[in-house]
């Protein structure tokens, strides 16, 4: 296949189907598009040579002609939604509780099906790197077969003349021949013209076209989608996006972990607001959820930024940068970073004072001490000359297998084993007190010690992002959104029409919507004496 | 505050009657042979499809303002507005193409989504702090509209089917458009039986381990499946039959299966006893209502709709979704069984529009897509609320 010279002058390039400027058929070439097979032209890219139909030899004709064909990108896209339902059966591992071993939870909670579908990776499919190469191959494909069609197309469209091949007019969908001396083309040129066609015409050929905009809509909303998944990949990139998480105690100041310590936070405050049960709207709803439905969380805080000067070594100070409270869907937003409320725990313990008693009268008093629970001293002496020293701590408690242990490092189900040093004895009694228990490990133990007071306080989790793929991102969907607009709300239609010694032939293209084409060419041959052409198209089915 | 609730489920209750009637004067368009008449009772069709759309408006607007925020929170709201939104779709699709035969088609699957919503509890309900935003309403109200848009499609090719596909004789086609209809008609047995018994008190009580502790469950319908490891403890009522396997300890998971075993069987015993009237499958004795049908203008009403709402429904599901989750999680995007469907569904109506693009898919294959579609709108508002649930979870 060479370029091939139209009957009407005009050179195509290779593998051109219908004649760029007159769309007569080139011999040879009918088949790439089906017409050799169908009565109606397939005019779906007007002929133009793409050129993954026009090369099928190199190694890279093959990579380009699969990605290109429509139909392996609907088989991406449908195995994508397959995979993805299945992702959906069971929970991902980022739903499922964060301290159990993934490999067990899925077989305990969801028997056989659960083990399976964790050894096929199913848990983590939406990061896995086969998902992500579905997503990968479906981007290549837009590309690529949006360049094989968006060019060609565009140069046709261009290059198309008003005067037409008779054999293009005849297999054309909608197509009509009118024998009649009488035919009004100003009228009809007017008539089109206030259905807002633009007419060109060429030797009393004439070409009625509207909305050839809408034809680039696939094109634009697909540079959205590529644009969109570039900022979804950016996200992998530090300097675009950090994702952390931070617990801070009540009056607690840390770094900001994500920030180079650049930040710190004090929490000041930790609040938590539930519905009022005796609010007479939502009575039944809360009380069938059990009383407590949350209203609002928030956190009240301090942002410090350390100071640039300080000098290596010297204690850097901190210094104010704003102080506000993180809510829902309300985050703290400072330089490049923001704080989301996300979590939260409530009256965590922070301080225990207890007192030493007679194990007979709890009245009796012989001392007192106060434990940091977030940082305890080993040894504590008291005023009478009696010593504690803390043997052992779990500041969860949790007796487990028989043994005691503690399953994290905060304090929220402290226990103790103290050893008591009465004045001048060398021998310590020794007892272990926890929430609600109190235990001495020798029954004969003079003394007992009590709980006296205590503080709690909350804590607060907050996620500290930084986000710089979230422009990309909307622009990416923007573009996609406005393209999808243009392809599917406008339509392009063609109407031709061509002088003929006894009369007219009248012939319409549009890439769809065909009832509303023929309304329109209808209103067109209004009082012209053009008869309305037919539709030639037969649905099988 | 009471008052404003009972104008607005009144308003609710007389748009049903209203679309009731409506859809009785699109009948009447099909049958009658004289093109003028047929003409004034679409006319009269649409009028009162509208006043019955303003009617749900009302409902929409008072119990707004009922509860101090847009009434889309749960499954009963939602699902409601969906059947508002659907019924809106028809309104435009029917102003571009005039066709008669859609209300008929389309008011009954609006209807049907309204009274299964009015199975669910109906009281209002206080939002949780993550839900709390506008965009939440936009999101969800343009997701909705998307939907409404979208099942038009569902509802033009269910025609198309019903006209195209040949009755003759036995085929998969055939089998499949029987089983589309037994699935509605299993809708209409469920809402049959939860209101008959919900109107009869019925109460069945069992003791029950409940995510590994002892609770109780109350069905509400009597029990075919007991929930496993329970005791019945009110008394005079059926036993059941057999007793739900034991992974299935969440919440009320067994009271899901005996509710959809009900619809199930529900739902074949109507079937029967329709098949047994009409001597013929469904889909045959409607058949040859819609002669007049234009099955090429059928197939383009059905295309139109999903070219509509596509743009709709990404706008809504996907990009308004994002922003809101953006707000509220601080992430645009969580893999959550709700987010992966929308997904899902907009894939899946991209894929119809590529393969639309190819010669061969136009007509009875693009129909069954359509049903496909709402296949999965449905499944996402159902079974992924109910079954799979995260953390939009309406119910
Ligand atoms: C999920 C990803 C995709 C989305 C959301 C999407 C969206 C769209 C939309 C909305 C249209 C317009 C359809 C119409 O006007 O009827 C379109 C057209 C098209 N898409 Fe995609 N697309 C996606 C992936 C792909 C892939 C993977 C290919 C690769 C083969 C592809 C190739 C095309 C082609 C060839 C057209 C027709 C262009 C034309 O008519 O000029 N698309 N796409």
């Amino acid at each position: 296949m060479k370029q091939m010279k139209c009957e009407c002058g005009h050179v195509n390039p290779t593998g051109t189907v219908l004649c760029e400027e007159c769309g007569k058929p080139i011999e040879g070439n009918q088949h790439i598009d089906g017409n050799d097979r169908q009565e109606l032209l397939n005019m779906r890219y007007d002929g133009s040579a793409r050129r993954s139909q026009t090369y099928n030899r190199t190694v890279v004709d093959k990579i380009w002609n699969f990605f290109s064909s429509v139909k392996v990108g609907v088989w991406l896209i449908v195995i994508t939604v397959i995979a993805s339902g299945i992702g959906t059966i069971f929970p991902q591992e980022m739903y499922i509780p964060s301290n159990v071993d993934p490999a067990i939870h899925y077989r305990d909670e969801f028997g056989i099906l659960g083990q399976i579908y964790y050894q096929l990776g199913f848990h983590n499919l939406f990061s896995s790197w086969w998902y992500m190469l579905l997503l990968a191959m479906i981007g290549i494909s837009i590309v690529i077969a949006s360049i094989d069609r968006f060019f060609p197309l565009y140069k046709v469209l261009k290059k198309q003349k008003p005067k037409r091949h008779e054999a293009f007019m005849k297999k054309q969908r909608v197509f009509g021949k009118t024998e009649n001396a009488q035919i009004d083309v100003e009228r009809f040129k007017s008539n089109l013209k206030k259905q807002r066609f633009k007419v060109t015409e060429q030797d009393g050929h004439i070409l009625a076209e509207k909305n050839r905009f809408s034809r680039w809509g696939p094109y634009v909303n697909h540079i959205g989608l590529i644009i969109f998944l570039i900022g979804a990949l950016l996200r992998f990139v530090p300097a675009f996006y950090i994702d952390e998480f931070v617990w801070v105690r009540e009056g607690e100041t840390t770094v900001i972990p994500g920030t180079d310590s650049q930040y710190y936070i004090e929490n000041l405050d930790f609040i938590l607001e539930t519905y009022d049960q005796n609010d007479e709207r939502f009575q039944e709803a809360i009380q069938n959820s059990g009383g407590l439905v949350p209203k609002n969380f928030q956190t009240d805080a301090i942002i410090y930024e350390r100071s640039e000067e300080a000098l290596p070594g010297a204690e850097s100070e901190l210094q104010v940068v704003k102080e506000d409270s993180a809510r829902m869907n309300h985050p703290i937003k400072f330089g490049e970073f923001a704080l989301y409320q996300s979590s939260y725990q409530l009256n965590e313990f922070d301080e225990m004072t207890f007192k030493i008693h007679d194990a007979g009268d709890e009245d009796t008093n012989y001392g007192e001490f106060t434990v940091d629970l977030n940082d305890p001293q080993t040894e504590y002496q008291l005023e009478g000359g009696y010593r504690v020293v803390i043997e052992d701590y779990f500041p969860e408690y949790e007796l487990s297998d028989g043994v005691p242990s503690s399953i994290s490092k905060y304090p929220k189900n402290p226990a103790f084993v103290f050893n008591v040093y009465p004045p001048d004895a060398s021998e310590p009694e020794t007892s272990f007190l926890g929430i609600g228990s109190n235990i001495p490990a020798n029954e004969n133990n003079e003394y007992k010690l009590g709980l006296v007071n205590f503080d709690v306080r909350d804590v607060t989790g907050l996620s500290v992002k930084k986000d710089h793929t979230l422009g990309i991102i909307s622009l990416g969907g923007a573009i996609f959104m406005i393209g999808v607009i243009q392809g599917m709300y406008w339509n392009h239609r063609r109407i031709w029409l061509q002088p003929k010694k006894d009369g007219v032939w009248i012939a319409g293209h549009t890439n769809k919507n065909w009832f509303a084409l023929r309304r329109e060419i209808e209103k067109a041959v209004d009082g012209t004496n053009i008869e309305e052409p037919v539709d030639q198209y037969e649905m099988k089915s | 505050m009471g008052d404003l609730v009972s104008i607005s489920s009144n308003l609710l209750y007389a748009s049903f009657i209203i679309y009731l009637i409506a859809t009785f004067f699109f009948g009447g368009t099909i049958r009658d042979k004289q093109k003028g008449r047929s003409r004034v009772a679409g006319k009269i069709g649409i009028g009162i499809t509208i006043v019955g759309f303003l009617s749900q408006v009302g409902y929409f607007i008072t119990r707004w303002m009922a509860s101090g925020h847009a009434p889309v929170s749960n499954l009963f709201e939602y699902t409601t507005f969906f059947g508002m939104m659907l019924v809106f779709a028809f309104i435009i699709l029917y102003f571009i193409y005039r066709l008669d035969f859609l209300g008929l088609f389309a008011l009954p699957v609006a209807l049907l989504l309204i009274a299964f919503a009015s199975m669910f509890p109906t009281e209002l309900s206080p939002l949780v702090p993550s839900l709390k935003s506008h965009w939440l309403y936009i999101h969800v109200t343009t997701a909705s509209l998307g939907q409404g848009i979208l099942s038009v499609s569902f509802v033009a090719g269910l025609i198309f089917l019903i006209r195209q596909v040949d009755q003759t004789k036995r085929s998969k086609h055939t089998s499949w458009l029987e089983f589309v209809l037994y699935v509605i008609v299993a809708t209409v047995a469920f809402i049959i039986l939860s209101s008959t018994f919900s109107a009869l008190n019925y109460e069945a009580t069992f003791e029950a381990p409940v995510n590994g502790q002892q609770g109780e469950v109350t069905y509400e319908l009597p029990a075919l499946v007991g929930p496993a490891g329970g005791e019945l403890t009110t008394e005079g009522v059926m036993a059941p039959l057999f007793s739900a396997p034991g992974w299935m300890e969440g919440q009320d998971a067994a009271k899901k299966l005996n509710t959809f075993l009900w619809s199930i069987v529900g739902g074949l015993v109507l079937y029967g006893l329709l098949r047994l009237i009409l001597r013929k499958r469904l889909a045959a004795s409607i058949q040859p209502l819609l002669k007049r049908v234009n099955p090429e203008l059928v197939d383009e009403v059905a295309y139109r709709s999903v070219a509509i709402g596509f743009p709709v429904f990404t706008l809504g599901a996907l990009i308004f979704a994002m922003i809101w989750a953006q707000q509220a999680w601080d992430r645009f995007w969580g893999w959550d069984p709700k987010e992966v469907w929308a997904l899902i569904t907009f894939f899946f109506y991209a894929a119809y529009l590529h393969l639309r693009l190819s010669r061969g898919w136009q007509g009875m294959k693009s129909a069954w897509l359509a049903v496909g579609g709402f296949g999965i709108i449905m499944f996402n508002l159902i079974v992924v609320n109910l079954v799979i649930s995260g953390l939009h979870s309406y119910a």
